[in-house]
């Protein structure tokens, strides 16, 4: 059984504690991955990101795509953290950390979490910019589609 | 039922949540989404687009043909940009 940590803050996420806290106590790890997604500043453009969530929803799906992963590959621990609320250029917004004896299924967990996430999990970001002129919701991707597609159903 | 809506849904109809009790005749998320346009225009102006509205039933993804009845809290949004 895979030890899942799921959690929806509004807090800083301590990246680096995250990937020691995975393997802390344990010798059955041969191989950590770590994903950290963080706020761009747009080439100076942006003053923040505003990340909207639907409470209760956003913990479940993400549980939910956490429980898949752990079904489809064989990791030992997976933990999944993503912000809501305002987040400055430079800050994280999400963190996966995959753990497992070799490194593949670590590897193929944290991507399909991150597709997943992107496509599923209720969030949406808002432009702030820093000349003040009006904000904007950040338009989905195609191409976030086409990566969750790949891993098919 | 209740209905909660996100981001540039939630501005365009100009509130979070409300409920609402549509007639008998509203069967599935489709129905309701055409419903829901003839409500007013704000309405008309969030859901102009069907396609780029996405539909939770009970904090759950849900296609169109999806039936709503006994769903308690149905939430409309565009598509997600987490991550």
């Amino acid at each position: 059984m895979a030890t899942l940590r799921t959690l929806i803050t509004a807090d800083p996420i301590d990246t680096a504690g995250e990937i020691a806290a995975i393997q802390a106590g344990r010798s059955d790890i041969g191989a950590v991955v770590s994903f950290t997604g963080l706020c761009r500043d747009e080439d100076g453009r942006l003053d923040a990101l505003e990340l909207e969530h639907y409470p209760g929803m956003a913990e479940k799906e993400i549980g939910r795509i956490a429980a898949q992963a752990a079904e489809r590959w064989e990791v030992g621990a997976l933990t999944v953290i993503h912000r809501h609320g305002r987040i400055r250029p430079g800050e994280t917004i999400v963190v996966v950390v995959a753990a497992s004896v070799h490194r593949h299924a670590a590897f193929e967990a944290a991507e399909f979490v991150m597709d997943f996430l992107k496509t599923h999990a209720p969030f949406w970001k808002k432009e702030h910019a820093r000349d003040g002129s009006p904000t904007g919701w950040v338009a989905a991707k195609a191409s976030d589609d086409q990566a969750r597609d790949r891993w098919g159903d | 039922m209740k209905l909660r809506y996100f981001a540039w849904v939630r501005e365009r109809i100009g509130t979070a949540e409300e409920t609402v009790e549509p007639p008998e005749s509203v069967a599935t998320v489709g129905d309701l989404l055409f419903w829901l346009q003839g409500r007013g225009e704000t309405y008309a102006f969030a859901l102009a687009e069907p396609d780029a509205i996405r539909v939770a039933l009970d904090q759950d993804h849900a296609e169109r043909d999806a039936p709503i009845a006994g769903v308690r809290e149905v939430a409309l949004f565009p598509p997600m940009t987490g991550g």
